[in-house]
This record gives C-alpha cells, sequence and structure tokens, in this order.
C-alpha cells in the first residue's frame, strides 16, 4: 500500500495563513490503513487547527482521493470553504486539485513508499514502481527498491553483517537478502550471469505513465 | 611486447603482461582547482608506481575531476588510472566522458559503483546509478572491441568515418572483506565475464580472509583470467587503525595490528612495518600479480614504503616502434 505521515505541523498552519475556512479532506484507503490521513486523523488536526485558532474547519473523508466517482459529497462542501486541505497521498492532493481548478489544494502528508506493514507502527519500502519488474530473478526480493544503490549485479563493498552501508543500524543490505533468498532456494546460480543494464523508459524516466485498457473501455 | 597482443599499450599493462610484480599508487585529486598539491604529490610517486589511481569524487566528497586530474599527470610524465564511480553520471555522460579521456591520453580506467552519497559533503544530492560497476566494465570493454556505444551504435563520427574504439586497460574494485563472503568471489567472476582486465581490492589487514577468498578465486581458475593487485593502506596512527576498524565498512582491522601500533614508540615507523610485512605475504601468495598503495593523504611515505619492500627500481618498458 502507499504509506504517508503527516507534514509537521507548523509547514501545514503555514499554507492556511490567508484563509478562513477550509475543507480538511481525508481518505478511506491507504492512508486510513496507515493511520496518515483517515477519518481518525482527519479529526485529529481538525481539533489542532480549530485549537490553534488558524482557521475555521470543515472535516470530511471519502473512501478513495484518487478516484473521482467518489467526491459526490465534496463539491457542496468545498463550495463553503475557500481552500482544501487534503490528507490523501500525493495521487488523491493532485486528483481533488483536478476536480477543483477554482481552490487551492494543499498537502498534509509527505507521501513515503509503497511499502510493507511490518508491525505496529512500522512500515518499509518495497517497490519503486519501476514498471519491468524482476522480481522472478531476484529471489522475490527487489535490488531496485531494496539496496541504496539500485544496483543490478550483486552488492557493493559496504555490505557488513547483513547491513547497508548507507544506514548500518537500521537498513539491511537488500544483496544480502537476496542472497539468503536464493541459497534457501538452491539457485545461487542465478546470480553469476552478468544482469545487463536496466530499461529506464518503463519507469518515471520515460516520462509520466499512462495504462489504456481498450477492454475496460478506454480509447486507444 | 608488441602493441598487437596489447589492448591498450598502457605501461601498467606492459608490466603485467611481462610478468612484472605491478605497484600501482592513489593520488587523491585537490577539494579545489588549486593543483599545487598535484605536483607535490605526484613527485612522491614519481617512479616509484607503475601507474596512479585518480579517485572521483571519493568519499562522495566533491573534488577535482579524476579525467582533468589525470591529464595533468600526463603532462607531468606519470601514467594516470582515472576511477569512475556509477554513482554521479548516467550511462551518456560516462561513455562521453570515457572518449573525452580518451582523446586526453588517458588509456587506464576504474570501474567502480561509489560510495553511497550520505557519506559526502553533499548528502541531500540525487544519486544516478543508471548502470553498475558490472556494467560499466562491459560497457568499456564493448566500446574497446566491438566500437560500439551501449545503445550498438558504432563509434563514428560520420557512416563513412573510420570507427575509432576507445582502447582503455579496464580495472574494477574487489571487496574479499564485504559480505555476503560467498557472492564476493561470483561477483569477481561476473567482471571477469564482463571483460575486465585488472582488479584492485579493498585494502587488506585480515590477512587470513584474504587468503581465503584467494583460495577460492583461485579454484574458479580466476587469477589467470584477471591481473589482481592487492590493495593497501599504510596505518600512520593508532587513531587511524581504530578507525579502519570501527568506522569504514568491509575493513577488519586484526586485534595483532592495532596492538603493535598501540605498543610502537615510532607509530608510523610500525604501520609502514606492517605494510611491508603484507607486501612480502602477498608476494608469496598464488595469483597476486602486484599491490595497490592508497596511502591516503601520506603519499610521501611511497618511497619508503616500495623501497623496503624491494620492489624498486621499476620496470621500464620498451614501447615498440611507432606507439605513442
Amino acid at each position: 500500500m502507499i504509506v504517508a505521515e503527516r507534514k509537521p505541523i507548523d509547514e501545514i498552519k503555514g499554507f492556511l495563513t490567508k484563509h478562513d475556512r477550509i475543507l480538511l479532506l481525508g481518505c478511506g484507503t491507504c492512508v486510513t490503513v496507515c493511520n496518515a490521513g483517515g477519518e481518525r486523523e482527519v479529526g485529529m488536526l481538525g481539533s489542532i487547527l480549530r485549537l490553534a485558532g488558524v482557521c475555521k474547519v470543515v472535516e470530511h473523508t471519502i473512501e478513495r482521493q484518487c478516484d473521482a466517482e467518489f467526491y459526490e459529497d465534496v463539491y457542496d462542501l468545498a463550495n463553503e470553504c475557500d481552500a482544501i486541505l487534503s490528507m490523501g497521498c500525493g495521487v488523491g492532493v493532485q486528483l481533488a486539485a483536478r476536480l477543483f481548478p477554482d481552490k487551492p489544494v494543499y498537502p498534509a502528508l509527505n507521501t513515503k513508499f509503497m511499502g510493507i506493514n511490518e508491525g505496529a507502527g512500522e512500515w518499509t519500502e518495497a517497490c519503486l514502481a519501476c514498471g519491468d519488474c524482476k522480481l522472478g530473478i531476484f529471489g522475490g526480493v527487489c535490488p531496485v527498491a531494496q539496496c541504496s544503490k539500485s544496483l543490478a549485479n550483486g552488492p557493493c563493498g559496504g555490505s557488513e553483517d547483513g547491513m547497508c552501508e548507507a544506514d548500518p543500524n537500521c537498513t539491511e543490505c537488500g544483496w544480502q537478502r537476496i542472497y539468503d533468498r536464493l541459497k534457501a532456494l538452491d539457485q545461487l546460480e542465478v546470480l553469476e550471469a552478468v544482469e545487463p543494464p536496466r530499461d529506464w523508459s518503463r519507469t518515471h524516466d520515460g516520462g509520466p505513465r499512462r495504462i489504456t485498457r481498450p477492454d475496460l473501455g478506454a480509447e486507444e | 611486447m608488441s602493441s598487437d597482443t596489447l589492448k591498450s599499450g598502457t605501461n601498467l599493462e606492459r608490466v603485467l603482461a611481462a610478468g612484472h610484480f605491478a605497484v600501482t599508487g592513489e593520488l587523491g585529486p585537490p577539494k579545489s582547482a588549486d593543483i599545487s598539491v598535484i605536483d607535490k604529490k605526484a613527485e612522491y610517486l614519481r617512479g616509484m608506481v607503475d601507474a596512479v589511481n585518480l579517485t572521483d569524487n571519493q568519499t562522495a566528497i566533491v573534488r577535482l575531476s579524476s579525467i582533468a586530474t589525470g591529464r595533468l599527470l600526463i603532462e607531468r610524465g606519470l601514467e594516470p588510472v582515472i576511477q569512475m564511480t556509477c554513482r554521479d553520471r548516467n550511462r551518456l555522460a560516462q561513455q562521453a566522458d570515457i572518449l573525452g579521456a580518451y582523446a586526453l591520453g588517458i588509456r587506464n580506467i576504474l570501474c567502480l559503483t561509489g560510495d553511497h552519497q550520505c557519506f559526502g559533503n553533499h548528502p541531500t544530492a540525487k544519486h544516478v546509478f543508471d548502470i553498475d560497476s558490472v556494467q560499466l566494465i562491459r560497457a568499456v570493454y564493448d566500446m574497446r572491441e566491438k566500437g560500439v556505444f551501449m545503445c550498438g551504435d558504432e563509434i563514428r563520427n560520420t557512416k563513412k568515418s573510420e570507427i575509432v574504439n576507445p582502447r582503455m586497460f579496464i580495472g574494477g574494485a574487489a571487496n574479499p572483506f564485504g559480505d555476503p563472503f560467498e557472492l564476493r568471489v561470483i561477483r569477481l567472476a561476473k567482471k571477469v565475464n564482463a571483460g575486465v582486465d585488472f582488479v584492485q581490492t579493498q585494502c587488506i589487514y585480515d590477512m587470513d580472509r584474504f587468503t581465503e577468498w584467494m583460495r577460492q578465486v583461485r579454484n574458479r581458475g580466476l587469477h589467470e583470467k584477471v591481473k589482481i593487485l592487492a590493495g593497501l593502506t599504510p596505518l600512520k596512527s593508532l587513531g587511524m587503525a581504530k578507525y579502519m576498524a570501527t568506522s569504514v565498512a568491509g575493513v577488519n582491522v586484526p586485534d595483532s595490528y592495532l596492538e603493535r601500533m598501540e605498543g610502537a614508540e615510532d607509530a608510523a615507523a610500525e604501520g609502514i612495518k606492517i605494510c611491508i610485512e603484507q607486501i612480502e605475504q602477498l608476494r608469496a601468495m598464488e595469483g597476486i600479480a602486484g599491490i595497490h598503495l592508497m596511502a591516503i593523504e601520506w603519499e610521501s611515505r611511497v618511497p619508503q614504503i616500495v623501497e623496503g619492500a624491494g620492489l624498486l627500481p621499476r620496470p621500464v618498458m620498451q614501447r615498440s616502434e611507432g606507439e605513442s
């Protein structure tokens, strides 16, 4: 899922200095699950802003901010407000900005990554959406996302005791994990082959990506 | 040896091809365009080593470029090995710089991953890693052997022009001290498959682990396919020894060396003595083609180490007629 965390309160207040009444818009999907921008967090942030006397706050949470079909109730509420503070991920903020062209839309969250819930209050990045998945080669551990240098041909010299040189206290070496996994599967020979350079045009380097599915009704 | 059988014709390649025990040095370019320090360091290394590595923004700190420093060394009569990391440039910039280096007379290149930018003075920088060091080795190899860029285009100005292959002697790094240990030899084998001519290892203090790594290297016959230069960094002081032991990823300094550095009246002299002992151990090891002496900010002591190890004078390689 998409994992986000709330921006520092002063940064949020900084957006709102010129506004009297804002719509604080939560999202019921990923950011609800990661406790960053769901109904509960909307209530908490709304209270903070009201108590601090920043502005009047109208609270509302929709099922998914990344999909226009869930905005039906939002239009009337937005009409009463002079700005929207979105607690959705960066996708939600951008769709809200597109749907309300005459209103400033501000992000209340920093969208961090697509990741795994490791347990209460902990998430780790797992996928960079590179658009050219190689997990089948690397034992289900992604070198693009899990190696700090996205190396395709094995660990750099900075892997020590299973940890990454860039953050030896907290970050595991992705290549140690690939090695452990392939060794357990008795597939270490996979690592003998030189992995060719990646085609980065399939990732964001090719520009914002688009998927069109005519079978679902999209125009080609 | 005639130029026909040489890949690049560099002094380093000739020394290794002739079976001499090679010595390479290292020169860290300055942190400004004041090049007087290059003059000074170059004089310490002159006649002491067969070629000199020029680091490429090492530890992710901005410095005078390795290629520019390499050209300055050529003008001073020393042979450069330019280091090139994958951290700061994408494949377009890397290939452009290889052509540029070649046009400036540079013929040795060391292909590296690059330290993470979090270690340096621009920790908020975006790193590149478009390709990795193995892919860079393959790219330089294909430029030399096939006369093509990574995209497959031939390296020539027009369809009617001659293909001008940049004939580089290709180096890589090997770190026998990083983890996972078993992958270290696999990674060397990959670099050999990609076309590397020589490797320089991470600095060695843990000779037991290095010996075990070399045993695995020989078991796979890799020492017969690539020239292995054993990396050495003399210990200047007890403080440096402790720092290397605790703070540098993939470097393990045995307690025996720490005790010797601590007990010595003259720690610097003890560090040099240890280094010379290591050179003797390495010369006796099958498959070691030379040493790579990384006297970090201590280039002034290189003559003492090389002489103490009996590695002087350095061989003077004859060039055949008509060679540049």
